[in-house]
């Protein structure tokens, strides 16, 4: 155990933590303004926003020999007895100039920057800077280029924190990304030929702490400061990033990593990243439809549950594939609503999509190639409740001999995932309801077609491929017409009220011995499931 | 100290004395023989530490207590890197050195990585000196060739290999960790300390890194004794328990308004005026000095004055400078305005701030537009006090930077401006009648008119 004097206040630091000045002083809630440094990349101390003083308590005396010269908070661990000053007028003084020097060449064009109301120096300057302008230059006007496909680059506006450099070498591992020229002339440039191109690329735009690097995506798309931020997790791999959904009125603008040291540390992948278009995609199917005898008629949701509920009571033998793309808590409800029906009732796991290999980057982030969050979530409501997991396939077999009464088919795949084979072996199942977030053969050959959510709209839990389980709430209201399966499962289950995903995961953890470590907790990191496991065995 | 003889430079002015064999035909090498024959590593070390040798390369660090840092019995690699960048303003004794008597400084390398355990050397020249890079290279052909390179030096059983690393121009190169970084093939930004290069330097091994004139001196200690090199030079403060003396002969290049400009070797602690009268010849054209620089622009300026300033290490800091850099003294005659002298170190230090950190990249920049607009007949006297202001606050002394090169951009600015107020008053008020008294800010909405 190391005792820190911060601002005078004690802090006391772990054996095995390693702690900056910076991370020190914010035990005690005291914010180091910082440019260049970031927890997930190497120290370089170069902004220099992050002066402070700084000394050393002896541990027999008390007495405190301070340092004749500032140090930089992000460079200088925190050891037992280090003493740090934080609000010093010498560190006040330093903010200001470094503040001051800063704005020299900025554009200060916040007012058509994507980057004003999130911005460090924007912050900072309000907190720590000046109140005159001193340097009677006139500023550059931003110019800007394209860095890749993904990233445009606003040339002035940068303030060579080189974070997005140090990105690229360390944790994307390309290393596209260079300081050109040097002292004042410094850009961050890329090669004749060899853009930004990774596909981790989007990072940079987060790391950047001004507005110099602009996410191609989102530039211009929409002011930082009518969004609101859900957290959420990334629906793209099994991975499972945590990260933010942003919107502004039911539409998503962006998606952000958030940080999880047990999942993506701080970042998230391109794929992840942009992955979110389907949301507002036009073709999404939003109307609940019942085949009859002239095509396809609209059912109003009000009566929809009662109607399905008396016609699956009259089927006999039943069958539910549940898609990875379920939350655990939908999964739940339909095979446990299924099996009150058919006590025997068929769990399939829907399929799971697979897509090439596992991408792994030097820092260890991992873009996986199953491409669903929920898998694993999903088979243990399976085993848990039927004590047999039949997958997509081995159901794909089983329809050549056994028949079922009624089928009831999850999806809310991203891509094409079933095709005229499927529809052609389940065309003749009385009852198939298809309930998904675009058309497919199998959804024209559905006996009732429900439009599903998709992963910003969903209440719920997933289970990543490592058995963490995290839960997040809704980031937008589906499409008009669109009902979450959560809601009209819990409405079939004649639950009162709205759906309240908290509820059934009470009950999941109650039901389900998987599950039983999440039970009562509540951890923005997610819990890990595997240690029921290990408790299990 | 008249009869004081050149040490250094005895050899420079005879025939062929960039080759082995004129180097041998005067005495070379054979210290190095006795090394081998008679010391061991630490000896050497110990003969060093106790001349009391300091770095000449500019901020004069003991150089035996330098090796002592390096990690004891380390198993792995140690390198050493003779810092040949010499690239401050003014600076040319190592030219001399390289291009005149190179064998003198490879012997005083090869001992100085006997004592350091190093096997590997590089020898980090700037990419301006042409002719000492021919003769380097020809001289370290010869010393392979002669076996004073390469495996088993001597029988010794001591295996030394050197290469020839030319630099890419930059000033920041002759920074140590900004060489190393430069030298592993990466853009020469300053690391940050610690680790310092004796624990983790080039390729993340420990390394030494010395200056071209360091290693000569470690030559002449070898083979003169550390009693003879202390008897040389100025004796340590009595009142200052942490000055270790300025010993022994050191390479002054005297240049700018002096009739005879030249590199001369003289004990430490010649004062300005005896190097301007006796070296020198006097000032150019029998005109009055107005101000020198000690020892490179980044050590400050000195007024005529205050030429009664010994060069050894602690002079020049007890006369506002920074200290005494390379010993590179530049007279400037009544004739030049300070402001051109300024405007001349401001251009100087924006071209060459790596870029690193903030308070360097961005305060060199904005001095350098603040002197062109006085130069322009535009400045205010509130300039004066900016430039005083970002001058003060940049460097690690106050610790706003990574490196030293920040201090070495701030004290001309502050010398000049301190020493000669008048001066730039007196310019300010004559080029800018009307707008000199102004103090407001600068209106903002004509900023954003700028777009």
């Amino acid at each position: 155990m190391a005792t820190v004097l911060v601002d005078g206040q004690e802090v006391e630091i772990v054996d095995g933590e390693r702690l900056n000045g910076i991370q020190a002083a914010a035990r005690v809630g005291a914010d180091v303004p910082h440019y260049c440094w970031h927890a997930g990349l190497s120290v370089v101390a170069s902004c220099r926003m992050c002066l402070v003083e700084t000394g050393r308590r002896d541990a027999e005396t008390g007495d405190i020999t301070m340092l004749p010269k500032l140090v930089p908070g992000c460079q200088t661990p925190a050891t037992d007895g280090t003493v740090f000053v934080t609000k010093s007028e010498k560190v006040v003084a330093a903010r200001a100039m470094v503040e001051e020097d800063l704005l020299i060449r900025h554009p200060i064009d916040c007012p058509i920057c994507d980057k004003a109301g999130e911005c460090s120096l924007q912050d900072y300057h309000f907190e720590h800077g000046r109140e005159e302008r001193r340097a009677d230059l006139k500023p550059f006007t931003s110019r800007r280029r394209e860095l890749g496909d993904t990233v445009t680059l606003f040339v002035d506006r940068c303030v060579m924190c080189t974070r997005c450099v140090r990105f690229s070498r360390e944790i994307s591992g390309d290393a596209e990304l260079m300081v050109v020229n040097r002292g004042a002339h410094e850009e961050i440039d890329v090669f004749p030929d060899f853009p930004l191109d990774n596909k981790m690329s989007g990072n940079v735009v987060d790391l950047c702490p001004v507005g110099a690097l602009g996410d191609r995506d989102f530039l211009y798309k929409q002011r930082v400061w009518f969004m609101k931020s859900h957290d959420n997790v990334c629906a793209g791999c099994s991975t499972g990033c945590s990260i933010k959904v942003e919107e502004n009125q039911d539409k998503v603008y962006r998606l952000k990593p958030r940080e999880n040291p047990h999942v993506n540390q701080w970042w998230m992948c391109d794929e992840g990243r942009y992955g979110w278009k389907h949301v507002h995609d036009a073709a999404r199917v939003t109307l609940p439809r019942r085949a009859g005898s002239d095509g396809y008629e609209n059912v109003e949701w009000s009566a929809l549950p009662d109607e399905l509920d008396a016609q699956l009571c009259a089927s006999k033998r039943v069958a539910v594939v549940l898609s990875p793309h379920l939350t655990v808590e939908e999964a739940y409800q339909l095979a446990k609503y299924v099996r009150g029906i058919d006590e025997q009732a068929l769990l399939v796991l829907g399929p799971v999509p697979v897509e090439g290999e596992d991408e792994s980057f030097p820092s260890g982030f991992t873009i996986r190639a199953e491409k669903c969050p929920n898998r694993r979530g999903v088979e243990e409501v399976i085993v848990g409740l039927a004590k047999q997991l039949v997958t997509w396939d081995d159901f794909r077999g089983r329809l050549n001999d056994e028949s079922f009464d009624a089928v009831w088919v999850t999806g809310g795949y991203k891509t094409d995932w079933n095709d005229e084979s499927d529809a052609d072996k389940l065309s003749s199942v009385p009852l198939l309801i298809v309930q998904d977030t675009f058309a497919s053969p199998l959804w024209d050959v559905a006996t009732y077609q429900l439009p599903a959510a998709t992963f910003a709209e969903r209440d719920g839990s997933y289970v990543n491929y490592a058995d963490r389980l995290q839960s997040f709430e809704w980031a937008v209201r589906p499409p008009a017409g669109v009902t979450t399966e959560g809601q009209l499962y819990w409405r079939l289950l004649k639950s009162q009220g709205l759906y309240n995903s908290r509820a059934v995961f009470d009950e999941v953890t109650r039901e389900l011995v998987y599950f039983t470590a999440a039970a009562g907790v509540e951890c923005e990191f997610g819990i890990d499931l595997k240690v029921n496991q290990l408790a299990a065995t | 100290m008249a009869e004081f003889q050149p040490v250094l430079l005895a050899n420079i002015d005879k025939d062929d004395s960039h080759t082995l064999r004129a180097y041998e035909s005067f005495g070379g090498y054979a210290g190095l023989k006795r090394v081998f024959g008679e010391m061991s590593a630490n000896d050497v070390k110990e003969l060093v530490k106790g001349s009391g040798l300091r770095g000449r390369g500019g901020a004069g660090f003991p150089t035996g207590l330098k090796w002592t840092f390096l990690p004891k019995d380390y198993q792995g690699p140690i390198y050493f890197c003779c810092n040949a960048d010499e690239s401050e303003p003014g600076t040319f004794n190592n030219r001399i050195l390289m291009e005149e008597d190179p064998h003198q400084v490879i012997e005083g390398l090869i001992i100085s990585c006997f004592a350091t355990a190093s096997t590997t050397a590089y020898f980090y020249m700037r990419y301006e000196y042409p002719l000492a890079w021919k003769r380097m290279q020809a001289a370290i052909d010869e010393c392979y060739e002669a076996g004073y390179l390469g495996k088993d030096i001597l029988g010794s059983g001591y295996s030394l290999d050197l290469y020839l690393h030319r630099g890419a121009a930059a000033y920041i190169c002759g920074e140590e960790t900004g060489l190393i970084e430069s030298l592993e093939g990466k853009r020469a930004w300053p690391r940050i300390k610690p680790p310092f290069p004796a624990v983790e330097g080039a390729f993340r091994k420990p390394t030494v890194v010395n200056n071209v004139e360091t290693a000569a001196c470690v030559k002449q200690i070898v083979d003169r004794g550390s009693d003879w090199f202390r008897s040389i030079g100025v004796q340590p403060d009595p009142d200052n328990p942490r000055d270790p003396g300025s010993f022994g002969p050191k390479l002054y290049c005297l240049s700018g308004h002096v009739e005879k400009p030249g590199c001369y070797e003289a004990p430490l602690g010649l004062t300005v005026n005896e190097l301007i009268e006796n070296y020198g010849g006097g000032v150019w054209k029998g005109r009055k000095a107005k101000a020198a620089i000690p020892g490179g622009i980044s050590m400050g300026v000195l007024t005529a004055d205050e030429f009664d300033c010994p060069l050894d290490f602690a002079g020049p800091g007890k006369y506002g400078c920074l200290g005494l850099g390379t010993g590179a003294v530049v007279v400037v005659d009544e004739t030049v305005p300070m402001v051109d002298f300024l405007h001349n170190s401001c251009q100087f230090f924006e071209h060459e701030s790596c870029g690193q950190c903030t308070p360097c990249r961005e305060g060199t920049s904005w001095a350098l537009k603040m002197v062109n607009r006085i130069k322009a007949g535009k400045g205010r006297l509130k300039d004066l006090d900016l430039l005083l202001e970002i001058a003060d606050n940049i460097g690690i002394i106050p610790g706003t930077t990574i490196c030293g090169l920040a201090d070495g951009a701030a004290w001309p600015m502050k010398n000049a401006i301190r020493k000669f107020r008048d001066e730039f008053e007196e310019y300010l008020k004559r080029t800018n009648p009307n707008g000199y008294m102004e103090t407001d800010p600068v209106p903002i909405l004509e900023i954003i008119g700028a777009h």
